[in-house]
């Protein structure tokens, strides 16, 4: 995987965790990940295709998710309100990644992005050679936030080089 | 979040009325919260595209904040829809999605504005203020946390 298509999800996820969290975020780890996503907390998916394509998970600690649904809504939710919660870590996710692609796609790569959608199953499926997984904790005052990337930079034409040029 | 002074219509005094339209309830939500600091109203809601042009008809809002990507029908073809048949429509686009053509083509099909998410209180109430210039008078002292 680039490392100039990694950092701007970093750059984002950072900046947006600090403003939603309302505290400070340190990265607490970072790993290859080889064997198939299995889900911690909350989770939610985005898809990713054109010249950079596969999967970003944002997978957020049951407190972390109520605390950054609580900042959101700008009312007290609670572990119970699963629905507010599950559509924070969307709304998180969709921030993240609307924020990333705006740095890539200005930096001349062109990708198509779907709507957030939630993952709700225990597992995920397995990296392939060329998807490998990069999965990073991000340590906030309430829980971690893991973002797990799955992309390959997919060439086409030399539409890439012509931008950044 | 900061006091705001209150941005009414210049034509009446009456709060300034907005449709709210985002896939993300989080989205509207905190939308709704910031505008009413700001003495507005919000009259509509909608999660997509489709359902924001239905909207805009029924309730002739003075200004729509609109997302980008969304189901059925993104912001920008929808704000298209809008300005088309209401050409003094007030569309001001909201989304994370803020790289520059995406800009260009939401200016390009009749939205007046942008803002990027995570979206700040005080960048919006200046973008408000900013669009509906003569038509919207802020409370003497008005400025972001005035």
């Amino acid at each position: 995987m680039r490392m100039d298509v990694i950092q701007p999800f970093i750059n984002s996820a950072d900046a947006v965790l600090a403003q939603g969290m309302g505290s400070p975020i340190a990265i607490e780890n970072l790993s290859m990940e080889e064997g198939a996503y299995r889900r911690q907390g909350v989770a939610a998916e985005v898809c990713l295709t054109g010249e950079i394509e596969g999967r970003v998970i944002f997978d957020v600690d049951l407190g972390a998710a109520v605390q950054l649904a609580s900042r959101l809504a700008g009312v007290e939710v609670s572990e119970t309100d699963e629905e507010m919660v599950r559509e924070a870590v969307c709304e998180l996710a969709n921030q993240i990644i609307g924020n990333a692609i705006t740095t890539l796609n200005d930096q001349g790569f062109h990708f198509h992005v779907r709507p957030p959608t939630l993952h709700l199953s225990e597992q995920g499926s397995k990296s392939s050679e060329d998807t490998e997984a990069l999965v990073m904790a991000f340590n906030t005052s309430s829980g971690n936030v893991f973002m797990n990337l799955a992309l390959r930079h997919h060439c086409i034409g030399t539409e890439h080089v012509a931008v950044a040029g | 979040m900061e006091n705001f002074a209150p941005v009414t219509r210049s034509e009446d005094g009456q709060p300034v009325r907005y449709l709210i339209v985002d896939d993300s309830v989080f989205a509207r939500k905190n939308l709704a919260r910031m505008v009413e600091t700001f003495g507005g109203q919000v009259v509509g809601e909608a999660g997509d595209g489709v359902s924001a042009i239905k909207e805009y008809a029924r309730v002739t809002p003075d200004i729509v904040l609109m997302d980008i990507t969304m189901p059925q029908m993104e912001g920008i073809e929808a704000a298209e829809k809008i300005v088309r048949d209401h050409p003094g429509a007030r569309i001001v686009m909201v989304s994370s999605v803020g790289y520059q053509e995406n800009i260009v083509a939401a200016l390009q099909r009749g939205a007046r504005h942008f803002v990027q998410k995570p979206v700040k209180a005080e960048v919006l109430y200046e973008v408000i203020k900013y669009v509906m210039r003569d038509d919207g008078v802020a409370a003497r002292g008005a400025g972001a946390g005035g």
